[in-house]
């Protein structure tokens, strides 16, 4: 049995293994097969710009997939020393890859990673080479166009020493899926004194299931920051990405900024694992919520050398009684000489605030908004000025 | 006249804390409303830019003659009325420079047109444009600093009306005068009126009002000119002062109580 039927062997037994956290989703009403072929139209690209994709903008790089097909894999002329292409063609042309494909995270942890492994849909394939300091984003966009789809995507990341990556990864859907399932797999490989600063904007639709699974290891002096962005309504989210601190020294930040409104479910969380001496890992949150969405913010971080870090950190806001945000936050010291803390503040909007603001003359739903923007407004660290200026605008746009 | 209150009585929480309130403002005139701790002063303050906690039980406030005791806060600070908190909150998030363009009617997030505008107000109350643009509301302001975000706040509302709700506390002697030359020049540059609420005189340095009025108890119990009622302030103190008034001068008639004639 070749390497690849092994790891189907073992996703077929996991097959009907539900998650430990989430609904619970019946797969068989998801279909993989593609009746259409789409094409980047004017809809396709309009929808992308939602999710920080331009795709007539020179970047670094491009990776566009819709459904299941690849319509575009480019590198700018000037860019060296990077690669972005689908995983199967990285798979078939370099054969040391698959001791990195599945490594970070199980193919049978739940029954998602084992459909797929089983119905795998392409994915990214992006490194950087030993040295190479890519300061302009590389983007990349998972699109689903065909209703009732399953799409799973497996993406493996790899920057290798010294070097230096900057993702946008947008997901969103046409307007006539009416339901989809996207299961997406991500793998982060962070080598020695290595870094990479990933932010995904997710947009789905209010029908779509999202069931991303993602692992990263990070080795020393390796630093990853991952920003995560979804601001419209969506059906249900469930993600828990896990983060393997090997190397001395290696860094982890997680920023999320949510704002959950209508029926959305969203259960998302991060687990940084400080194994490496001197590490330090970080998992940010702001939420907002209203309609009758419903939050969960878990985290865990697990200190198991010496003189790490971690801290855990969930801001909530309220903005209606039928919404709700649950914060499950897990320190586990392993080692005597780890600092973990977590901190978390659930209200609503502070009244005093909203006062303060009509009284220069604010209308009070315009007053909400700028709050509530105020509150989510990222700073995140480590972003290019465009992308904060970007993610702030859309913020902005929050109806 | 610009600002007509009539018999105000106002309660928070339940419990009644302006007894009863008469007060006349004339447009670019400027009035002091002086008085001990917990005498009234910051409700009559916040009752008057209409602040929903502050219920109004009875009486009147009129506003260019029309009467807006139930007019929404934002409301009435369309008409022009705007008000210098004590303790502004601080908001993160919400930079300086877009309050201020908030404040002026303009929106920072959909045109850049702002940046002139807002380096124009915050030159006005000295605060440096690179250094404050940015800056989280009021989060991490001095004393001084925060006053002078109140006063650049207001002043980019271009006010009829500014209530100064003790703009001189907590602040250092070169942030007073900062702050009080720019009210100065505000109010003479813009005819606009302005009731200075304070506990001691060193604002009234800088900006002299015409009528100095004194609270106790929820009730105006004493008014005069400045120069007349600020002496006697220093000398006796609020409580004696009004004990003597009180007791000799016009006995229960609290309200119109006054030194001089109007």
């Amino acid at each position: 049995m070749d390497w690849r039927e092994k790891l189907k062997k073992a996703a077929l037994q996991a097959i009907d293994k539900r998650a430990t956290y989430g609904s619970d989703i019946d797969l068989s009403k998801f279909i993989d097969r593609i009746e259409v072929e789409k094409s980047i139209d004017k809809e396709v690209e309009n929808r992308a710009l939602d999710v920080g994709i331009e795709i007539s903008k020179e970047k670094s790089g491009t990776y566009f997939q819709i459904d299941h097909s690849v319509l575009l894999s480019k590198i700018a002329s000037s860019i060296k020393g990077l690669e972005i292409t689908s995983t199967d063609e990285a798979l078939s042309k370099y054969e040391w890859l698959k001791s990195y494909y599945w490594r970070c995270l199980s193919v049978d942890q739940d029954k998602y990673t084992a459909i797929a492994e089983l119905k795998q849909s392409k994915g990214y394939f992006i490194r950087t080479e030993p040295g190479v300091k890519i300061s302009q984003p590389v983007q990349a966009c998972l699109f689903i166009n065909t209703s009732g789809l399953l799409q799973a995507p497996h993406n493996i990341v790899i920057a290798e020493e010294e070097s230096e990556l900057n993702i946008i990864t947008g997901c969103t859907i046409s307007s006539k899926v009416s339901y989809a399932l996207h299961v997406g797999i991500t793998e982060f490989y962070v080598k020695r004194n290595a870094t990479v600063i990933f932010t995904m904007i997710h947009n789905w639709g209010e029908n779509v299931c999202v069931r991303p699974r993602t692992g990263a290891i990070i080795e020393d002096g390796g630093v990853l920051i991952s920003n995560y962005i979804t601001l419209n309504p969506v059906r249900d989210i469930q993600a828990y990405p896990t983060a393997y601190l090997v190397g001395k020294g290696a860094k982890v930040k997680f920023n999320s900024i949510i704002y959950a409104s209508k029926d959305s479910i969203i259960d998302l969380g991060n687990r940084i694992l400080l194994m490496g001496e001197g590490c330090s890992g970080e998992s940010i949150f702001k939420v907002v919520a209203t309609g009758r969405a419903k939050v969960y913010n878990r985290g865990q971080i697990i200190g198991q050398n010496k003189a790490t870090k971690g801290h855990l950190e969930c801001r909530g806001m309220m903005l209606c009684p039928t919404a709700s945000i649950i914060a499950i936050p897990e320190l586990v010291a392993e080692h005597s000489e780890t600092e973990l803390s977590h901190e978390a503040a659930i209200g609503k909007l502070q009244e005093e605030q909203l006062h303060y603001l009509m009284s220069r003359g604010i209308p009070p739903e315009e007053a909400i908004g700028i709050l509530v923007k105020g509150f989510l407004d990222p700073g995140l660290p480590g972003l290019p000025e465009a992308l904060k200026t970007e993610i702030r605008r859309r913020i902005f746009e929050i109806k | 006249m610009l600002l007509e209150v009539q018999d105000l009585h106002v309660s928070v929480e339940g419990k009644e804390i302006l007894k009863g309130i008469n007060l006349k403002l004339d447009r670019g005139e400027v009035i002091a409303i002086m008085g001990h701790n917990a005498s009234g002063k910051t409700t009559l303050a916040n009752a008057l830019i209409g602040l929903p906690q502050y219920i109004i039980n009875k009486g009147k406030i009129l506003f260019e003659g029309m009467d807006i005791t139930n007019k929404p806060i934002y409301e009435r600070a369309k008409m022009g009325i705007a008000m210098a908190f004590q303790s502004p909150p601080s908001i993160r998030g919400l930079k300086l420079g877009d309050m201020i363009a908030l404040a002026g009617g303009i929106n920072p997030w959909k045109s850049k047109n702002h940046i002139e505008f807002v380096m124009n107000i915050l030159d006005k109350v000295n605060l440096n444009y690179s250094k404050y643009m940015d800056r989280d509301l009021n989060v991490g302001f001095s004393g001084g600093e925060r006053k002078r975000s109140e006063l650049a706040q207001i002043f980019a509302m271009r006010p009829k009306l500014m209530i100064l709700d003790e703009v001189d506390s907590g602040v250092d002697i070169d942030s007073l005068r900062i702050l009080g030359d720019s009210i100065r020049e505000y109010i003479e540059n813009n005819n606009c009126s302005s009731i200075i609420i304070t506990h001691h005189r060193h604002i009234l340095q800088y900006i002299k009002p015409k009528r100095l009025y004194i609270m106790s108890n929820g009730r105006i119990v004493l008014s005069g000119t400045f120069e007349e009622l600020i002496s006697k302030i220093e000398a006796l103190g609020y409580e004696k002062l009004i004990k003597e008034v009180l007791n000799y001068g016009l006995e229960g008639k609290t309200q119109e109580s006054s030194t001089s004639s109007h």
